[in-house]
């Protein structure tokens, strides 16, 4: 089958889908963004972890065809206007929580919402929103310094901008 | 159905900057490959040298998703590879019919060990290991057979179709089965390639020091304390899935773009199988999503390289979740016997020890695991008279090998069990019995080995407990998401036990019983955009643990530039060992040093010839040659001129000796690491179930190379330690694998782990590198006892299996200890 469907505003049209075949599947493998990660593809680690009209979803539990016509954002999409990182993306580096890098992908995204959600999230916020991601380096400290950092700079940016 | 994309963006080859190497033809062909490009922002690194702690070089790529990971990697035409795996842990292969599976649309080649054209058995230690098994199952998930299709889904398919009929054997699995192979047969026949072995034991080692453990010996005791303990069986569970790219080259060869720990290593085992010489078989790092020791042995290494080698084309092989289980080995399940004695104030007397490890159904590691098992396995403790034995055995369980910990982790959870027991028995505080008992410098080991650099064992545990302690729980102000079974809301506060437990630990620090450790570095100095630029490359694994960033500051700190360029790692220069054993800093980040400073020393020279310079303070500063005496003399961008600077060094380490088989004498080890842990944990005792409320770590780290890095990877450990404690093991019965998913295999999530404090010390080596201490492995190591202890601390209950289960809590009754 086909399916057209938009990834980080621009339209994609992936053919010869078979009808079993992921979101994560055919976002990797045949319309080149390799960003989001297949570490279980069971819906248990959150590596694949895109927005879906704006919902972050495991992109492994979601089947191709389901997309038609809908808006999918990944990893690749979060960047900055400019071209440079996104505040997310910006903080997990600064804050060492990349060392892998192979949950981050994910992590990025989910962070992202709910920083979209509560630009000021509690630890036990933070710890309950992410807990479907997992990472096996860090022990996840440097994860709750970067999320703390983006919370931080993102107010900061607010209350500049306002 | 097609799988090639028609808008994936094909990237540039080689933009790190680096020189080309002479490859073979592959070259062009593997230029779609995007691994080539995981390092290319490394110039905008900081300028931190060492001591600083720049941000990762690839940290920029791995945040936009850019980063090609080994399953990322992509090639025109590439076809996709998948074993058929054994559902049997035993079996004899009566016969293997593969043509359904030949005729499906879309499958381009199907192999069994017959279509091997090279060796067919392969392994770390003892090539033990069928490529593909012969005629024989030795463990459930046992590859027989491989598929080439050019989608995963028509591989899957065609996996299915393949037809094999098997004679089921019952599975030899536990100790006693295994010492009698008269009743229950062998793993491996006796006259069957094995070098070490008996029976159905891969390899032992025994140790005896002052006058071992005898009647007398126990007579001197006021004390004793003795008890059996298990250790489930850990998975290192990386996020990445072992995979990979094998591309068929002109000359024949085969280039292999791979996720691995050891690139010479691999090749060694590789090239024998595919029947080519070393030098045609070249492999490339691809980005690695993590390793923890899983990926020091072949997984789909040489099944990549057969598939290409037979269909001539790109084979690409990927493992879902449970294959990846199957596909490396685990962490040795343990089962340990400790005796210990000591007098009425606290001073050990001696320490008696069976470890007894199951190594599954091939060697891999276990040999230097039971070697670390039995050296390591008194702990940080002087104890005058020491007898141990440990042994791996043979079974038709999983194979194990390396993980983080190595051999040290199973016997800390044994002694340290046994240094609170002792304490309990002496009315003793269980922190100051083991200060009483740490060893210090220049003490000796049961090895006869002396212990030639600081080992503030003593002074970790002060730190450790003056650490501040979390505040109590407040049943008034309470957010139930901190409590035991979490956003369950399986609790306000009732049921809820609070304890505090402490431990430390000691592990090895790079490869010991006289293997010649090395590593090799090529850095390269010269003028690039009008200034200097330094190039490292060598053949390290960055599995995640930041040696490229650390690499870069050694050069920087080392020439006085500011740019530097990691060349990615391939097999086109000298072996860097393996990313293990807490070794990459002190060994690769050695050999760069060394390069570094002979291309400074090469410098030097060369201005000493051109302006007669006479000093002897010379050094490379801020892009300049500058004498201390005399100030800035040159720049270098004019020293150098056209000319680029470029050497290779090995570094490798003071040479150590195999330890005797019957006393387990003699200067085994490198060097020595340690790290002392205290945990408070929350149990609803009602429930069984388990909240690390903080897991502290202090440890000494001998010097910072970049401060960062070396907390994450404490902290990390840490993280490994606690999933160990009390939930992660490979349930396995009658040798079948039973939780092979990120369901049923659990590693701690963010709710499970909590804020993990870390102070670092740090104490110089004199005999290492900037006097670092290797750091990766000592918290995991040290920080499981520790959660167990708190858990007992709060429950009363003796806990002598990990993980700790819930049933462990609500059915054991409290006793003693
Ligand atoms: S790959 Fe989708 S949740 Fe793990
Ligand atoms: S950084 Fe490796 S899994 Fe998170």
């Amino acid at each position: 089958m086909r399916v057209t469907f938009t990834a980080n505003g621009k339209p994609v049209e992936a053919d010869d889908v078979w009808e079993g075949e992921s979101l994560l599947y055919v976002l990797r493998e045949r319309v080149g963004l390799p960003g989001s990660k297949n570490a279980c593809e069971q819906g248990e680690c959150g590596s694949c972890t895109v927005y879906l009209d704006g919902v972050p979803v495991c992109s492994c539990l979601v089947a191709a065809g389901q997309v038609q016509d809908r808006e999918v954002r990944t990893v690749e999409g979060l960047g900055g206007e400019d071209g440079g990182l996104g505040l997310v993306q910006q903080a997990f580096v600064d804050a060492g929580a990349v060392q892998c890098g192979f949950c981050t992908p994910g992590l990025l995204v989910q962070t992202d919402a709910l920083l979209e959600q509560e630009s000021q999230p509690s630890d036990s916020d933070i710890r309950e929103a992410l807990s479907g991601n997992l990472c096996r380096c860090t022990g996840y400290e440097k994860i709750m310094d970067a999320v703390r950092l983006a919370s931080a700079r993102k107010c900061a940016g607010k209350a500049v901008a306002e | 159905m097609s799988t090639k994309s028609s808008t994936k963006p094909s990237t540039e080859p080689d933009v790190s900057g680096a020189t080309p190497d002479a490859r073979s033809g592959a070259r062009t062909a593997a230029r779609t490959i995007q691994g080539q490009k995981n390092l290319q922002d490394i110039r905008q690194a900081s300028k931190d040298g060492i001591g600083g702690s720049p941000l990762r070089p690839d940290g920029t790529l791995k945040v936009r998703g850019e980063f090609a990971y080994s399953s990322d990697l992509w090639h025109e035409d590439m076809l996709w590879g998948m074993a058929l795996r054994s559902p049997h842990p035993r079996a004899n292969i009566l016969s293997v019919d593969v043509s359904e599976a030949l005729a499906v649309p879309g499958v381009y080649a199907v192999l069994t060990h017959e279509d091997i054209p090279g060796a067919k058995y392969y392994g770390l230690e003892i090539a033990d290991q069928p490529a593909l098994a012969i005629d024989r199952i030795r463990y459930h998930g046992e590859a027989i057979a491989l598929v080439a299709a050019d989608h995963p889904e028509t591989a899957r398919r065609a996996v299915k179709k393949i037809r094999v009929e098997y004679e089921v054997l019952t599975p030899i699995v536990t100790e006693e089965q295994c010492l009698d192979p008269a009743t229950h047969g062998y793993v491996h026949e006796p006259h069957e390639y094995k070098s070490h072995a008996h029976g159905n034991i891969c390899h032992e080692q025994r140790l005896v020091s002052g006058l071992g453990v005898t009647d007398e010996v126990r007579a001197l005791a006021d004390v004793v304390v003795s008890g059996t303990y298990e250790v489930g069986m850990q998975d290192q569970a990386f996020l990445g899935p072992e995979s990979g790219l094998a591309v068929p080259a002109e000359d024949g060869g085969i280039d292999l773009y791979i996720a691995t720990q050891w690139l010479h290593v691999d090749r060694q085992q590789i090239a024998p199988v595919l029947g080519l010489p070393e030098e045609k078989v070249r492999l490339t790092l691809a980005g690695v999503g993590g390793a923890f020791g899983g990926r020091e042995d072949l997984s789909m290494q040489i099944h990549a390289c057969l598939l290409a080698q037979r269909t001539d084309k790109p084979v690409k092989i990927v493992y879902a979740r449970d294959e990846s289980f199957f596909g490396h080995v685990h962490r040795h399940p343990a089962r340990m016997f400790y005796e210990h004695g000591a007098t009425r104030d606290g001073r050990l007397v001696y320490a008696d020890a069976r470890i007894v490890l199951d190594g599954g159904a091939y060697a891999s590691a276990s040999p230097a695991v039971v070697g670390n098992a039995a050296s390591l396995g008194h702990g940080p403790y002087v104890i005058p008279n020491v007898r141990m034995h440990a042994i791996a055995l043979y079974s038709n369980n999983p194979s194990c090998g390396a993980m983080r910990g190595f051999g040290a982790v199973q016997a800390a959870f044994g002694y340290e069990t046994q240094m609170d027991r002792l304490a309990a028995e002496l009315g003793m505080d269980p922190v100051e019995l083991r200060q009483l008992n740490a060893v210090k410098q220049g003490d000796l080991m049961p090895t006869g080995q002396e212990i030639d650099a600081p080992a503030p064992v003593a002074d970790l545990l002060q730190r450790v407990k003056d650490m501040p302690l979390p505040p109590p729980l407040d049943l008034d102000d309470l957010d139930v998401r901190q409590l035991p079974g979490a956003l369950s809301n399986t609790s306000h506060g009732e049921g809820i036990v609070r304890g505090v437990g402490y431990s430390v630990g000691i592990k090895n620090v790079g490869f010991s019983e006289g293997f010649d450790d090395y590593s090799t570095a090529r850095v390269r100095l010269e003028v690039i955009g009008g200034e200097p630029v330094a190039l490292v490359h060598t053949a390290m694994a960055e599995v995640g643990q930041g040696g490229v960033t650390v690499h870069a500051q050694i050069a920087r700190t080392e020439l006085g530039v500011e740019q530097v360029t990691i060349h990615p790692a391939d097999t086109g220069i000298g072996s860097a060992g393996s990313t293990s054993a807490s070794r990459q800093t002190y060994m690769t980040g050695g050999a760069v040093k060394l390069a570094a400073e002979a291309v400074r020393h090469a410098l030097i020279e060369k201005g000493r010839r051109r302006y007669g310079w006479t000093w002897n303070d010379i050094t490379l500063t801020g892009g300049k040659v500058v004498s201390a005496a005399a100030g800035p003399l040159v720049s270098m961008v004019d020293l150098l001129g056209d000319d680029a600077i470029d050497l290779t060094r090995e570094h490798h380490h003071r040479p150590t000796v195999p330890f005797d088989k019957e006393t387990g004498q003699g200067f085994g080890h490198v060097q020595y690491t340690f790290c002392a842990n205290r945990a408070v944990v929350d149990v609803d005792v009602e429930l069984g179930l388990v909240k690390v409320v903080e897991l502290t770590a202090v440890q000494d780290v001998g010097k910072a190379l970049n401060p960062l890095s070396v907390v994450g990877q404490i902290q990390g450990g840490c993280t490994q330690a606690l999933g160990l404690a009390v939930m992660e093991e490979i349930i396995v019965r009658d040798g079948k694998v039973r939780n092979a998913s990120f369901t049923d295999y659990l590693i701690p999530t963010i709710l499970d782990t909590p804020p993990i404090p870390v102070e670092i010390l740090e104490l110089p080596d004199p005999n290492a590198p900037y006097g670092l201490r290797g750091v990766g492995e000592a918290p995991t190591v040290s920080a499981t006892p520790s959660i167990v202890a708190a858990i007992r601390n709060a429950t009363g209950l003796a806990l002598r299996r990990i993980p700790v289960r819930p049933e462990h809590l609500t059915t054991e009754r409290p006793g003693a200890l």
